[in-house]
């Protein structure tokens, strides 16, 4: 496979030809922050939290789903990338209810974990403070649509890993939710297999264990790499 | 728990069209599948062709699309309620459309709709509860001349304003008429 080189800060790194420039960057320890991304499941550049600025080009481009390519310079932070970053994650927190204090995923957050990274010690923008509903129908597994991201990795990895398609993105923009079937309550889902991929892939506490309180949950998302690996390379890495 | 399994695999795979056998929808749908060779990327024809039999999207209707077309539910779903174009209630009797485009905008439509829906206490998008009056929002209709532009029953009319629009929905609303 042909080798592109590039340039990711300053420095020299070369990458596969078909590598994203995330995928390149991290090969090289060089940290692009993401939510939206899970390792073993297509991209889609959702969260634009990986947003990097590629010289000649005025447009930041996802990392993600960008391709390297041969004398590429990309800057992956810089004030205007530490803005936009910030900026995002204060628009998920105002967009439904994310109060940490009470949340399951308290200490095992991902949004929480950038908002800390990130310096976001206040959001500018109104609380949007909908009122949405928790779906507790399902046996083991619970949905607090309160706490979504609209990341779409439980979507993604419902349909690639477990190939059972229960859950989709219905309407659009600020109303769009996650749904499962055709809206049902997550319990009456003929389709759902109860293999509880979802609430490994989930970034935030919006899908957690039936049980599970304040801080308790904690995800193995190596489980998910481990079968992904399976899967793809039959290497069974315990 | 063999015999279950297999009994319920049979109920799933039994599709709606039977229950509806005496529907001549439902093979006209099908007939509209068979032309794009039941292909999964013909979805969305397929679900115009079923609002246009049906007047809306309901859950056998989407399930009965799902089954025929090979796809999850939840794709169907989804596909469904992003596009405004489909309907997944009955529509009223009655419908009025503002048009939110730039123009009408501008011109206060946003106040007639805010008055529409204090009115008839639903939401744009939604239906009274007794079916009699459905209240939409449109991007721009194209008629900007006569801005802000309102579409009673199929008909444009000219320079709305909340009382006027009140006027004619009050009509529909308590005499039916």
């Amino acid at each position: 496979m042909a080798a592109k080189t590039l340039t990711i800060d300053g420095q020299m790194i070369s990458a596969e030809e078909n590598q994203t420039v995330l995928q390149a960057a991290r090969d090289h320890d060089i940290p692009i922050p993401t939510l939206c991304h899970l390792e073993g499941v297509a991209d889609v550049g959702a969260c634009r939290l990986c947003l990097v600025e590629i010289a000649g080009t005025p447009k930041l481009l996802p990392a993600c789903v960008t391709r390297v390519a041969e004398g590429m310079v990309v800057t992956t932070n810089s004030e205007r990338l530490r803005n936009y970053r910030r900026m995002i994650l204060e628009l998920l927190f105002a967009e439904r209810n994310h109060p940490c204090a009470v949340c399951v995923s308290n200490g095992h957050c991902e949004l929480q974990a950038l908002a800390m990274n990130h310096g976001m010690d206040h959001v500018r923008f109104e609380y949007r403070h909908p009122r949405l509903e928790l779906d507790l129908s399902h046996r083991l597994f619970g949905m607090d649509h309160n706490r979504c991201i609209l990341c779409s990795r439980c979507v993604r990895v419902c349909w690639t890993i477990e190939g059972a398609g229960t859950k989709s993105v219905a309407g659009r923009g600020a109303a769009s939710r996650i749904v499962t079937d055709l809206n049902q309550p997550w319990g009456e889902s003929t389709t759902c297999t109860a293999c509880g991929k979802c609430v490994q892939s989930c970034p935030t506490g919006a899908l957690f264990y039936k049980g599970a309180t304040v801080g308790e949950m904690q995800r193995d998302r190596d489980k998910l790499e481990y079968i992904v690996t399976a899967r793809e390379k039959q290497q069974w890495i315990v | 728990m063999i015999a279950t399994l297999a009994r319920s695999k049979r109920l799933a795979q039994q599709p709606p069209v039977s229950r509806n056998a005496g529907d001549k929808r439902y093979r006209i749908l099908e007939t509209q599948m068979k032309r794009h060779q039941f292909k999964q990327d013909a979805l969305i024809e397929v679900l115009h062709k079923a609002q246009e039999l049906f007047g809306f999207l309901d859950n056998d209707l989407m399930t009965f699309v799902a089954q025929q077309l090979k796809l999850p539910p939840s794709r169907v779903f989804g596909v469904a309620t992003f596009y405004h174009f489909f309907n997944l209630k009955p529509k009223g009797a009655h419908s009025c459309v503002v048009c939110m485009g730039t123009a009408c905008y501008v011109k206060g439509a946003d106040k007639v709709v805010a008055a529409l829906e204090r009115y008839a206490g639903i939401r744009a998008g939604d239906t009274t509860p007794d079916g009699k009056f459905s209240l939409a929002t449109a991007r721009c209709i194209g008629a900007c001349g006569i801005a802000p532009a309102v579409v009673y029953d199929g008909v444009v009319t000219a320079r709305q304003t909340p009382e006027t629009s009140l006027a004619m929905v009050k009509g529909w609303l308590e005499h039916g008429s």
